[in-house]
């Protein structure tokens, strides 16, 4: 055929013609953009019916209130539950993301049994009989105390059948992590007797002089606190915030009070001094001061005058006399202790000090102060039968009053100490201080048992793995037990089935417990933890079941509370921090991140500034002033008497100069990329410091030293 | 019976800074409400999805007379210059991907639409628009916790803040199935607004005198007579909005005491802020 230019023309035309009349050129572009929006990796979340279950937060010792929302079988969100007694609506980021938990990369899927370095997979029935099998061998060797526990508290009923197992197979050697709830029943008991606790009206009072806790980061039960927090203005209450770093809450207090870091003893000690020297306490209440008090009153008018006690503090003389005076003169005061979130090292010199300016303006359990009753006890476990094996191991003593001190006997003797360690929602070889040698411990304790969901820094070190149900596939009883003015016994629901091969931790121990038969079975004759939990908190069942929780205590307590003050009045030393470098090394708690038990999640890693975390590198504070040479934003070496880091600098005027700031909670090593390998364990980097006296690791911070890097 | 869509509202939102702690429980709640994906590394926080930030501001002093303050910053909601719905986003969209409301005042975002140009995160003043750089991925299991209200979005678009529309729509439905006109304001709170434990973020209709958010802010209904683009400028003197004198008329509204804070909320050359500190939001000559 032969193409001429008029055909050509032709057909370039009516070809031109054709495409533009057809619909082919509008649908293969319809088309392509249809096909540019097909996204078939991403996920498309199936519909279904909407759902509320209302459960208990148990991540922290604050147990909120919490409403699930679930589309057919699946939760999708947790919010606060409206008018539950502790949080009232509103909840904090952590228990917000507590799904990721569920799903968290680094679940213990089933139970695991170390075989050399490795974890290897094991039948429930296998690993439950490999533990008796074991705890029957250190029975029969006659030293049934070797058997050793160690949990997040005390309270409760998942803690009581530890406890009762313990009791029951003849260790007293059952140690809790340090807490603000722990720190609270030393106090009391070393002013008031045992078996009391301490709780604080921050709703209602008027002036709260707080000595570094951060009501607004974490401490207590977090969400009450901010929300006693929030209602402070219109209250017309003051908040006095003593603390060496410009915090949240300091930033947020009437007034900040910066302090040198580790001498909130000594202030308050010479606060009390102006007290008694100018006749602001009440009368009524030195009427309650059973020990120590002229012997006190005696030494601090020595040692704790204006004058000196500005010497040692920092805090100017002239401010001392006033803020004793507005203390003092305040209708409802109350004086608040525990640093940071309150679970970091406290000495009992501090804690006592403070609380004893409570007791000096007569506010013990008054409205809007302190309120100091008996621990409640809610639970009605059935009295122990124990067998001539039992008797004689219960009776001896605890290898330690504190964990810290377990771990130190552990790594002392050359015989060992603890034969087998139970570990149960905790993780001591993260959160406590000089973490390389509570590893070391963990791995000279022949066979130890971790109840984690997680393969944590603790789990990891475990011969084997029982993984316990995550707060959200369980129930349990969960007590308030956090400096809160009431005490509430809250019930966390499970809302799923359990994601995992997991079991709760209370069916784990029943099942220990029978498999050892004898006496130590007859103890536990629950079919299941549910069942037991139903019988034990026979009295307040209904209420938790039907209201989800139950009160056991509301508005001030009745009666005065018989004081003791000779602990103070012979003026235990203050704690000095560790080292002979010129700089401090403090913790920064950060309502952001989480320092005990569980680590933070990865919604809640991606709300931290980068002003704290960048890439993988930790960030400092330190006032420009200390700073010296040192860049904004460049690296720096820290040394401390207990290692070195590279760390990044924040040149921060909040910053008391002198002190270097480094936020709790990062620098976690376990398998999820989320949250690990960020940063570094600021519990690496300082040491424990026993206060004598008291036993307790005191360390607030560590001298360092900081170079460039 | 149809749905009612008659009676225009304005939602908007009040945040007393002085109440605000900090605490982050806003941004994961708006995390976990939305489906926001995460990474591994979240501290660039340039490409980190964060549909409601929460910036630290200090006072700029030196030690001890630091202070600092929290703000947390949602989409601003703006009504643009002159409250008539031309928000600095919406006017450059070239896909229709995002649009004003105005029986809401809320600015939509739709993903599906967008085809990534980006341009309405450049006209954004308040950093409010992300860009999706990557396709979302949750690790194994993880998309069970997924809400059905809010699609998961893909790499190559841009998100924001939608007041949690969907929330909306479920109020509206109840509503419609109850036979009822309108919600209560109680029925339609964001999730930021509910998990606020410090109670700082106060949440409602503007144009409804009945809600909290309304007497809060009294907003003015006429025009400034200083600065005719600003509309809805609140006759609180303790309430200011962003860059409010730009004209973008945000609905978000900030609440302090505090002078300095208030200040932070504009820039302002030198003396400038004490001839306008009462009357932030005007030009010092009327244009």
């Amino acid at each position: 055929m032969k193409v001429d230019r008029r055909s050509f023309l032709g057909l370039g035309l009516g070809a031109v013609a054709g495409v533009a009349v057809s619909p082919v050129g509008i649908k293969l572009t319809d088309d392509s953009s249809i096909w540019t929006q097909n996204w078939p990796w991403t996920p498309v979340p199936i519909d279904g019916e909407v759902t509320y279950e209302n459960s208990v937060c148990s991540l922290c010792p604050g147990s909120c209130g919490l409403s699930i929302r679930k589309i057919d079988d699946r939760p999708v969100k947790i919010e606060g539950l409206a008018e539950h007694p502790v949080n009232d609506g509103g909840a904090c980021l952590h228990g917000i993301a507590g799904l990721q938990y569920l799903y968290d990369p680094a679940r213990v899927k089933t139970p695991l049994k170390k075989n050399g370095d490795k974890f290897e997979k094991i039948s429930w029935d296998d690993a439950i009989a490999l533990v008796a099998g074991k705890l029957v061998d250190i029975r029969k060797s006659g030293s049934p105390e070797k058997l050793a526990c160690i949990a997040d508290k005390e309270q409760g009923s998942v803690s009581g059948l530890f406890q009762r197992l313990l009791k029951t197979f003849g260790s007293p050697n059952f140690y809790t992590m340090p807490s603000l709830e722990s720190y609270l029943e030393v106090t009391a008991e070393a002013l008031h007797g045992e078996g009391m606790t301490i709780g604080f009206d921050l709703e209602n009072s008027d002036f709260v002089l707080s000595f570094g806790a951060g009501i607004i980061e974490g401490w207590g039960s977090p969400v009450n606190c901010f929300k006693a927090n929030a209602s402070r203005r219109a209250r017309h209450a003051k908040l006095y915030q003593i603390e060496s770093r410009l915090s949240n809450t300091a930033a947020n207090a009437d007034k900040w009070i910066p302090i040198k870091p580790g001498t909130e003893a000594d202030l308050a000690l010479g606060i009390c001094a102006v007290i008694l020297k100018n006749n602001l306490f009440n009368g009524g209440a030195t009427a309650n001061f059973r020990g120590g008090f002229n012997k006190l009153a005696i030494m601090i008018q020595k040692d704790y005058a204006p004058s000196k006690t500005a010497e040692i503090t920092g805090v100017k003389a002239s401010d001392i006399e006033k803020i004793a005076t507005l203390f003092a003169k305040a209708k409802m005061p109350v004086a608040v202790f525990g640093k940071g979130r309150g679970d970091g090292a406290q000495s009992l010199k501090e804690l006592a000090a403070v609380h004893t300016l409570n007791c000096l303006v007569d506010n013990i359990n008054k409205e809007g102060g302190a309120f100091v009753q008996p621990q409640s006890e809610y639970l009605e476990f059935p009295d122990e039968s124990m067998d001539s094996i039992a008797d004689a191991g219960f009776s001896k003593n605890k290898a330690g009053r504190y964990v810290n001190q377990l771990i130190e006997k552990v790594n002392e003797s050359s015989k060992p100490v603890v034969e087998a360690l139970f570990v149960y929602n905790a993780n001591p070889c993260y959160s406590l201080h000089d973490s390389k040698s509570v590893k070391q411990a963990i791995g000279k304790i022949p066979f130890v048992v971790s109840f984690s969901s997680f393969l944590d820094e603790t789990a990891k070190e475990a011969d084997i793995i029982l993984p316990s149900h995550t707060f959200l596939e369980r129930l349990e009883d969960v007590p308030s037990c956090a400096g809160l003015a009431k005490s509430v016994v809250g019930l966390t629901k499970p809302v799923i089935d359990p994601v995992f091969d997991t079991k709760h931790a209370g069916d784990a121990v029943i099942l220990i417990a029978k498999a050892l038969e004898g006496s130590i079975a007859q103890n536990f004759e629950w079919e299941t933890y549910d069942e037991c939990l139903e019988s034990v908190a026979g009295g307040i069942w209904d209420s938790l079941s039907e209201d989800g929780y139950a009160i056991i205590s509301e508005g001030a307590p009745s009666g005065s509370v018989a004081v003791n003050v000779s602990f103070l009045a012979d003026n235990p030393a203050t704690i000095q921090a560790q080292g002979d470098y010129e700089l401090t090394l403090i913790p920064i708690d950060n309502m952001r991140l989480i320092n005990a038990g569980i680590a933070a999640s990865p919604f809640a890693i991606k709300t931290v500034s980068d002003k704290v975390l960048k890439g993988s590198d930790i960030v400092v504070e330190i006032n420009p002033l200390t700073a010296k040479g040192l860049k904004d934003r460049g690296y720096a070496t820290l040394t401390t008497p207990m290692g070195t880091a590279r760390v990044m600098i924040n040149l921060n005027e909040g910053m008391m100069p002198g002190i270097i700031g480094m936020v709790e909670g990062l620098g976690h090593t376990f398998d999820n990329k989320y949250v690990s390998n960020k940063g570094i364990n600021v519990n690496d980097l300082i040491g424990p410091v026993i206060e004598s006296g008291s036993g307790l690791d005191a360390a607030f911070g560590i001298k360092v030293k900081i170079s460039k890097a | 019976m149809k749905q009612n869509n008659n009676k225009a509202h304005k939602f908007g939102m009040v945040i007393d800074l002085d109440k605000c702690t900090g605490c982050g429980s806003c941004m994961v709640s708006c995390m976990s409400e939305n489906n926001v994906p995460f990474k591994e590394d979240e501290s660039n926080k340039k490409d980190s999805i964060t549909w409601m930030s929460v910036y630290k501001l200090t006072n700029g002093k030196s030690f001890p007379d630091t202070q600092i303050v929290y703000m947390p910053r949602p989409c601003q909601h703006c009504g643009g210059k002159g409250d008539h719905g031309h928000s600095p986003c919406v006017s450059v969209c070239p896909a229709v991907a995002t649009d004003y409301g105005y029986d809401t005042g809320i600015v939509s975002q739709i993903y599906t639409r967008c085809f990534g140009c980006r341009y309405c995160m450049g006209a954004c003043p308040y950093h409010a628009r992300y860009f999706n750089w990557w396709d979302p991925k949750w690790p194994e299991g993880m998309e069970n916790y997924l809400s059905p209200d809010v699609s998961p979005r893909m790499r190559g678009v841009v998100e924001k803040c939608s007041f949690c529309y969907h929330r909306y729509q479920a109020a509206r439905d109840i509503a419609y199935y109850e036979g009822r006109d309108d919600i209560e304001e109680h029925e339609y709170q964001t999730a930021c607004t509910t998990a606020c434990p410090a109670g700082a973020i106060v949440f409602g209709d503007l144009n409804n005198p009945a809600h909290q958010v309304h007497q809060i802010v009294k907003p003015d209904p006429h025009p400034d007579p200083r600065n005719k683009h600003v509309v809805g400028k609140s006759r609180n003197p303790k309430v200011f909005r962003l860059l409010e004198r730009l004209g973008t008329n945000p609905k978000i509204y900030y609440l302090s005491e505090r002078e300095w804070v208030r200040k932070a909320g504009d820039n302002y050359l030198d003396g400038e802020w004490d001839k306008i500190k009462n009357y932030h939001g005007a030009t010092l000559s009327n244009d």
